[in-house]
């Protein structure tokens, strides 16, 4: 199985009240439970379930998600830069695994 | 002349009539979709209160070759102030397995309301967006996607 990657962009500088675009992508293979493996065995259902964006320890944006999502879960959001800071992105799988990823910004 | 007036309210009514039984020809499809799904899940999310109908920016593609990756897109037009923003946005498909698909949860420090993700779609089906503002009052819109497979046509 490949190895579960989250990859995000965050522009490094901003403006102040400008409306900056967030864009994130975990490689996850989002198992619905209903597919079989090539023995014709269900593969036990496993799929990133909730996604949380914070900036500086406060929660903007939250997203659950179901089996209807597809592998490699894409999010993307807006976000309206006031200060400079840092966003922690976190991922959290049904098999209690976590991903976390840091993105620095600057506002000038 | 009073008898040639008399038959001129006869035809209009007559007309009337037609395109009142057509209206009701019109009214058991709205009832059949009523069952499905995923507008049975919008009752839940709602409390039984329904959705208005609202003009939404929902960008689904008409036609999807590949159901596994359908890029989903919407924008909501909101002030996203400390009173007045959209709390929750919920993603469903009347024709998938589950009708759920996504549930997202706006703050007003976002300064606008947006998002963008990627669902799979078992089949041809109506993918829906129910909408919840702080006020606690929902909106929807739907649209239909044609899903293609093995390029044999939906």
């Amino acid at each position: 199985m490949s190895k579960v990657k989250p990859r995000g962009k965050v522009p490094k500088k901003a403006s102040i009240d400008e409306i900056i675009e967030i864009k994130t992508i975990i490689r996850h293979p989002m198992h619905s439970g209903r597919m079989k493996d090539k023995d014709g065995k269900l593969i036990p259902k496993n799929i990133i379930k909730s996604f949380k964006a914070e900036f500086e320890g406060k929660e903007i944006f939250k997203m659950e998600l179901e089996a209807s999502i597809s592998s490699n879960p894409y999010i993307s959001f807006p976000y309206k830069a006031k200060k400079s800071g840092t966003f922690n992105f976190e991922w959290a799988d049904d098999q209690g695994n976590k991903y976390n990823m840091k993105r620095k910004m600057k506002v000038a | 002349m009073k008898l040639q007036k008399l038959s001129f309210i006869s035809r209009r009514k007559a007309i009337s009539l037609i395109a009142g039984t057509s209206i009701a020809i019109n009214l058991p499809s709205i009832s059949q979709a009523a069952e499905n799904k995923a507008l049975k899940r919008i009752n839940e999310i709602t409390n039984n209160k329904g959705a208005k109908e609202l003009d939404i920016f929902f960008d689904v593609p008409e036609i999807a070759e590949n159901g596994n990756q359908v890029k989903v897109n919407f924008e909501i037009e909101s002030p996203m102030e400390k009173d007045d923003f959209i709390k929750n946005v919920y993603l469903l498909a009347d024709g998938n397995p589950s009708p759920d698909v996504a549930k997202i949860s706006f703050s007003p420090e976002m300064g606008s309301c947006a998002a963008t993700t990627r669902m799979r779609l078992s089949k041809t089906q109506n993918v829906y967006l129910l909408a919840e503002n702080s006020k606690n009052e929902f909106f929807m819109t739907n649209s239909k996607v044609k899903v293609t497979i093995g390029g044999c046509g939906g």
